[in-house]
């Protein structure tokens, strides 16, 4: 299990010397890997489907009972299957599709870490491996959106993307921490099995901050925003991401947790109520645009949407419905969006309003599209007739809004139909208009999957026991906790459902009829979407960035006395505050026990602090320093600390040398602070100097617990084989510490570098920069000649 | 206002620092491998080392303690991170957690038990960083005085 979660990030490593080894077939290469994973895990099927669990677990962090465990049921296999099996696909689509793009190695390597991390989304059995992979399709898919990365257009939308997921993910930490708490274990099998959480003390703020996670996640309104903006990813992506994994991501997990937090007013009232807007809203959306992935991204929404609701609603039938619609959509949406593909692909078509009558040049693909679309609307004999079934009947025996879901549900089937229609019919029929490729039915690498698809719809449909024996009854059995005892069938009678949908067929084809007409009705949206919360969304970013940018200019003005007031100034309020809350503050002063040259020592310090403060020259100022940091060398080496007594001198000494070299770099001394500046900043120096000497002699006499210097003292030894403790501590007993110090002394000395090469103009400039130098100056070339040619030739005519 | 020109070219320095340099690069070395049991170590003895290095340039000029050290400060740098981070992970090896100390005493004939371990490596790569950072800074100041 491990192998197979693990092996997707391996081949992505080596994803692009297989490219080149490939060469064009190089999508068909690859995918061998989606497919024997695939195998492998509906080999597992017959075992999952009878309603077996299977667990594996590999320590991972033993110490913080972090375990890399895996959960393999019905939920889990069903989506493992549908990332593979898609996955596959795709890959031998995305291979095709983004032929000759001198980027698909890293295309590659992205779909590849995506898969990996969807993977391991959907089988983790620990709350915090989860959470690592559900940031891993995080950053794996702000990569793959913002794959055409030399459009400012893509970059932004996954920026977008990134931003909205994460704070989601931020929020989903916070809520999995405390519901390891709560349930007192991160292994999801313990959590589910131990019963319900719903009476907890943390479960409402529990419940919001994973639901925060799982809404962004899954586009749910308001934050279905990012969805249609991450179109801007190359189509393979969109297809992958958008339709069958990341966005599914979020409904995955408030499927797994539903035994665990479903099931209470607060679980039913906030998904049902979100997932139904966010049905209507991305349906409504949908049949208003134009462009092809953004029909598709919309609708999509709206399928993210019932799922939300249907797993709110929670019933056994709704159980069962989410699984069979959420397999239905990953198949009809899967092929369509690769559909939409082959449209860009071959005909050059991305907007509906630009493609007619392609059907006899692209005869495949237009009966792949059909078949699709009658899935996606819904019609006998198909898989997505089944599920809107399903949908209908789970709704109509809701237990709450019972009439207000059912309405918002045939409404939304209704535009939906509208969708398809456009989907199946606007292309495809009517008269033939010219586009902008010469149209012709694609590849074999393009067509497969979108067929295969359409047809496992049309399989699923005839033969639901099929697809409900297989593995929905058991993926049912999970989301509901208990066993699902309902089959799956076709024909369910003449009954309401029934008639719902023969309506929302009929009132669907109408609006077709008049699509144009009905966009004109709804342009009164163009006005509202000024108000939306995409806008609100960018209001808060660019306030996010102009407070940074205050509070940078503030704290960080560049003026070297500003820094050390405000860094002076915090230490005085939190050691003062601290110091202040200590109720008997025992200072042990004793001077009997000092020897004659420690008070002289300290009498050289004194004046030679005195002394710097006063001179009138940086050369001298600088001497008194060094004086002051000799005599503390001595004071530590009189203390028997040598080792620190040493290392004080040499960096006494080496600062001078630096020191020594910057002076020459300073303006002549002269003053420029005010008396009142200066008595500031003697008040500030005076107060932090005392709260400091107070401290140490605070500290030094209120020990209560007992020192680890007994330890090394001790074990320096027999441990760590010297004699010299100090460096014993340094190099073997807190190694990993002087580890991350000697990389900040790595980043001073870029810093130094970086700064002052910077200052004098003298960076050696990077690659890229002189990559795009060169191509400046060329086309700057070509475009003189191209001059010169163009005068020659108006004076030769 | 005038710049003034960094000099301090004397023959008393340039004359002590051929006698110092050799005697500072040994004892920054013996430092370095005394450290564990006696004062030193990886620390002090880079600042040795990076001091010696720094009286080069003060005796003589940018360009002869730049020859002198023949490689750029920073990667020396690079070079000690990366022996500091490789200390960490024998101990993976043999099974044991994450920068536990290893030890390999080696008898050789003449010199007697020689005792090689992760923190002599680990020391070293702290002795690299900090010649590195600091002659950095060093040749970046000098630098743009020469400039």
């Amino acid at each position: 299990m491990l192998i197979a979660v693990l092996s997707c990030f391996i081949l992505a490593c080596f994803a692009p010397w297989l490219h080149r080894l490939g060469g064009r077939q190089s999508g068909w290469l690859l995918s061998v890997l989606p497919a024997a994973l695939f195998v492998y895990f509906a080999s597992l099927l017959p075992e999952v489907s009878q309603g077996g669990q299977l667990q594996f677990a590999y320590p991972w962090f033993p110490g913080l009972q972090i375990q890399l465990s895996f959960l393999v049921d019905g939920l889990s296999l069903l989506f493992a299957l549908l990332i593979t099996g898609i996955g596959f696909f795709i890959l031998v689509y995305g291979g095709r599709y983004l032929e000759g793009h001198q980027s698909l190695g890293r295309f590659y390597i992205f779909l590849l870490g995506f898969m990996g991390s969807m993977l391991g989304l959907v089988l983790s059995d620990n709350l915090i491996s989860l959470f690592v992979f559900w940031e891993l399709t995080t950053v794996t898919s702000f990569m793959l959106i913002g794959f055409n990365h030399e459009q400012e257009d893509a970059r932004k939308k996954a920026h977008q993307g990134l931003m909205v997921t994460v704070m989601g993910g931020l929020a989903l930490m916070t809520g999995f921490i405390m519901l390891g708490l709560a349930a007192g274990s991160f292994e999801l099998s313990t959590i589910l099995a131990s019963g319900t959480l719903t009476e907890h003390s943390l479960y409402l703020p529990m419940l919001l901050l994973i639901l925060l996670g799982t809404f962004t996640k899954s586009a749910q309104t308001p934050f279905h925003f990012w969805l249609p903006n991450a179109m801007a990813a190359p189509t393979p992506v969109s297809a992958y991401l958008h339709s069958a994994t990341m966005v599914k991501a979020g409904v995955y997990l408030m499927a797994r947790l539903h035994p665990s937090l479903g099931g209470s007013e607060a679980w039913l009232l906030i998904l049902s109520l979100f997932g139904a807007v966010t049905m209507v809203t991305g349906i409504f959306l949908a049949s208003r645009a134009t462009g092809v992935k953004r029909v598709l991204a919309y609708s999509t929404v709206m399928a993210l949407g019932t799922l939300t609701m249907l797993l709110g609603l929670g019933t056994e039938k709704a159980a069962l419905a989410a699984v069979t619609f959420l397999l239905a959509h990953a198949l009809y949406k899967g092929a369509l969006f690769m559909i939409a593909g082959i449209l860009d692909h071959s005909a050059g078509v991305k907007d509906f309003r630009d493609a007619s009558g392609l059907r006899a040049s692209m005869p495949i693909t237009t009966v792949v599209a059909i078949l699709a679309s009658l899935s996606l609307a819904g019609i006998i004999p198909l898989f997505g007739f089944v599920g809107k079934e399903l949908l209908l009947e789970a709704v109509l025996t809701a237990s709450i809004w019972q009439i207000g879901l059912t309405i918002a549900t045939l409404v939304a089937n209704i535009m939906v139909v509208l969708v398809a229609a456009i989907m199946a019919l606007k292309p495809w029929f009517g008269p033939q208009i010219e586009t902008p490729k010469k149209p012709h039915d694609p590849n074999v690498a393009l067509l497969v999957g979108p067929a295969l698809l359409a047809v496992l719809g049309l399989v699923f449909g005839l033969a639901p026991a099929l697809a409900g024996n297989g593995i929905l009854t058991a993926a049912a059995s999970a989301v509901y906790g208990q066993p699902v005892t309902i089959g799956l069938s076709l024909w369910h009678g003449i009954n309401l459902p029934l008639m719902l949908t023969i309506s929302s067929l009929i009132f669907g084809l109408i609006m077709y009829r008049f699509w144009a007409g009905w966009r004109h009705i709804t342009r009164f949206m163009q006005t509202a979407e000024k108000f939306g919360p995409e806008v609100i969304y960018e209001r808060l970013m660019l306030g996010m960035t102009t407070f940074a940018s205050w509070q940078t200019k503030t704290l960080q003005n560049g003026y070297l006395r500003n820094y050390l007031i405000t860094t002076l100034g915090t230490v005085i309020i939190i050691v003062g505050w601290a110091l202040l809350r200590v109720n008997q503050l025992e200072l042990d002063i004793n001077f009997s026990d000092i020897k004659v040259h420690e008070f002289a020592i300290v009498a050289l310090l004194i004046l030679s602090a005195i002394i710097a403060v006063m001179v009138r020259s940086f050369l001298a100022a600088v001497a008194m320093l060094g004086a002051l940091g000799f005599g503390v060398a001595l004071l530590y080496v009189f203390f028997s600390a040598v080792d620190v007594g040493i290392t004080q001198v040499l960096v006494e000494t080496i600062t001078v040398l630096l020191l020594v070299l910057v002076l020459y770099r300073l303006p002549e001394f002269r003053s420029l602070s005010s008396s009142a500046n200066r008595i500031r900043d003697a008040i500030i120096a005076g107060i932090t100097g005392l709260l400091m000497t107070v401290l140490i002699l605070a500290i030094t006499s209120a020990r209560q617990l007992e020192g680890i210097s007994d330890y090394f003292l001790q074990n320096s030894g027999p441990l760590g084989h010297g004699r010299n403790v100090v460096n014993v501590i340094l190099v073997d007993f807190r190694a990993l510490d002087t580890l991350g110090e000697i990389f900040v002394l790595a980043l001073v000395a870029i810093g130094v570098y970086a700064m002052i090469h910077l200052r004098t103009g003298a960076l050696p400039v990077t690659n890229s920069d002189r990559r795009a130098a060169f191509t400046f100056r060329r086309s700057q070339k070509e475009k003189m000649k191209a001059d010169e040619q163009a005068q020659k030739e108006g004076e030769a005519s | 206002m005038k710049p003034r020109r960094f000099n301090m070219r004397s023959l008393i320095l340039n004359t002590g620092s051929t006698l110092l340099l050799p005697l500072l690069v040994l004892f920054s070395l013996f430092l370095l491998l005394r450290g564990h049991d006696e004062p030193g170590g990886g620390f002090i003895g880079g600042l040795v080392a990076a001091a010696a290095v720094a009286l080069k340039l003060f005796a003589e000029d940018y360009k002869a303690a730049r020859d002198m050290l023949r490689v750029h400060p920073l990667q020396l740098v690079g070079v000690g991170l990366v022996l500091a981070a490789l200390a960490s992970l024998p101990a993976l090896l043999v099974g044991q957690s994450f920068f536990t100390a290893q030890w390999w005493l080696v008898d050789l004939p003449i010199f007697g038990e020689l005792k090689l371990s992760t923190p002599l490596l680990f020391d070293i790569g702290v002795f690299l960083g900090v010649i590195g950072t600091v002659l950095t800074v060093v040749f970046t100041l000098a630098e743009a005085e020469h400039s």
